[in-house]
């Protein structure tokens, strides 16, 4: 597995550096994105903020999964997952609350507006935020179990929030897939790629990110098993099963 | 053992403690006075653009008030190991979840009882729509913020500074909520358009979440 990591660490670099100049058309080769009409090269940050979405719904929807599993189960591996998880998709999420305001202000005049997409992000976003902050806020051993069960309250609110604000008014553009937004295809192309290289880099910091975690939480436990060892409590704790205390 | 007769145990219980020390309803009186008084020096508005403001500032006041009472509801029950000795209890957990949301929403009940008023003076207030309606949706919208309230003020209790930690995790979760009870106070205090999609839409944030808690609850009290 180990060796797996540089080969697709390189893989990732090669395709984001292709994706990178088919958005932008740095260099002229086949199937680079081509200007849009009215919009201009601004549009082209389009292949940042839609893979970013994409990938940020990805990992969350992997936390939940990762965290019902956890509740079931109680695999500490499942909890590790769940962590990763929450916290690359935070980071995709903020590229995505970043960049869409960058593009929203040359194209739509404003740099924000109480829309269903939009909105429903800022949500998430905040959920994810308050997961984290729980987190980090608690360090005993129940924490697996009351993030994961915030995870879950997280999902439920998410399209409770959506149709809120679809009742109001919507002004994002329709949604590419299952919308009515028509894309020329070697835009498709390019999205698509661009895509593919950020789900790549997603897992491959996802992976690190994971390995550090399980690291970290060997490391605390043989903190904890020297402690009980220093304490003269080895004779009657050690056999014991010690309580995993992750972050 | 029967859940409604363990329910009902501590209903009464913590009802009779907070009769007795008055705590929380004092402290959410004051602090929601506090609220309304500082509101209206904050915004001077005319009787038009009050009807269109009161929603939101009658539920933030609230929502702000109730925190006060949620973050009492379980700091209670540490002393002495209370909670321990319902976890070792045959008592469903459920009951006790359900007493302890029943008693909160007792509790911000009586205070928008007091505070409505208020709100009603400080702020020139006459609904312009069917203002029956706004009993539901005080109703739903109340227990909206007590039911996951009451939760994640028992998840809180478990982490450091857990006075800090529910608003945090309780107000992401209660976004599409309190935009339901401001928008269908707004719509029934101004009169234009029916408020009943944010009712329904109360009233599944309510169902839903309600059944989330009661069966997570259990999973909450027993994490270990």
């Amino acid at each position: 597995m180990k060796r797996l990591f540089p080969i697709l660490s390189v893989i990732t670099a090669v395709l984001l550096a292709y994706a990178l100049n088919q958005a932008l058309a740095i260099v002229q080769i086949p199937g680079v994105a081509p200007t849009e009409r009215t919009m201009g090269d601004v549009q082209r940050i389009f292949y940042y903020h839609v893979p970013s979405a994409w990938t940020a719904f990805l990992l969350f929807m992997v936390n939940l999964v990762a965290s019902v599993v956890y509740l079931i189960r109680r695999n500490p591996k499942a909890d590790a997952v769940a962590v990763v998880c929450a916290e690359v998709g935070v980071v995709f999420c903020t590229i995505v609350l970043v960049t869409g305001p960058i593009w929203a202000r040359p194209v739509w005049g404003i740099w924000w507006t109480w829309d269903v997409r939009l909105t429903t992000t800022l949500v998430l976003w905040l959920i994810y935020v308050s997961y984290l902050v729980l987190r980090r806020f608690s360090d005993s051993a129940q924490t697996p179990v009351l993030a994961a069960v915030l995870a879950i309250f997280g999902a439920l609110d998410v399209p409770l929030v959506y149709f809120s604000i679809w009742f109001f008014r919507t002004q994002h553009p329709q949604p590419v897939i299952g919308g009515g937004g028509s894309l020329d295809p070697r835009m498709w192309h390019v999205l698509l790629i661009n895509w593919l290289a950020f789900c790549c880099f997603a897992f491959l910091v996802c992976w690190s990110r994971y390995r550090l975690e399980m690291l970290q939480r060997e490391v605390e436990e043989a903190h904890a098993l020297e402690s009980l060892v220093g304490a003269g409590a080895v004779s009657a704790k050690a056999s014991m099963p010690l309580n995993r205390s992750p972050r | 053992m029967n859940l409604w007769a363990v329910t009902l145990a501590t209903l009464k219980k913590d009802i009779r403690l907070e009769w007795r020390s008055k705590d929380a309803l004092n402290s959410m009186l004051f602090f929601s006075l506090l609220v309304v008084v500082i509101f209206s020096f904050s915004f001077d508005p005319t009787a038009e653009e009050s009807r269109q403001i009161a929603g939101g500032l009658v539920w933030v006041g609230f929502l702000f008030a109730s925190v006060v009472a949620l973050n009492q509801t379980w700091a209670r029950e540490l002393r002495n190991q209370v909670l321990d000795a319902y976890r070792v209890s045959p008592a469903p957990p459920n009951s006790l979840f359900l007493a302890k949301a029943l008693g909160n929403f007792i509790l911000v009940t009586l205070l928008e009882a007091v505070m409505a008023p208020l709100f009603i003076v400080f702020y020139n207030l006459r609904a312009i729509g069917p203002a029956w309606q706004l009993i539901p949706i005080g109703v739903l919208g109340t227990w909206a913020l007590v039911v996951n309230g009451t939760f994640f003020a028992a998840v809180s209790i478990r982490t450091r500074s857990r006075e800090i930690m529910l608003p945090l995790l309780l107000f992401p979760i209660s976004i599409p909520a309190v935009q339901a009870m401001v928008e269908a106070t707004r719509i029934i205090l101004s009169g234009d358009g029916a408020a009943r999609f944010w009712i329904v839409l109360l009233l599944t944030y309510d169902v839903v979440f309600t059944t989330a808690c009661l069966g997570l609850f259990g999973t909450i009290l027993h994490a270990e």
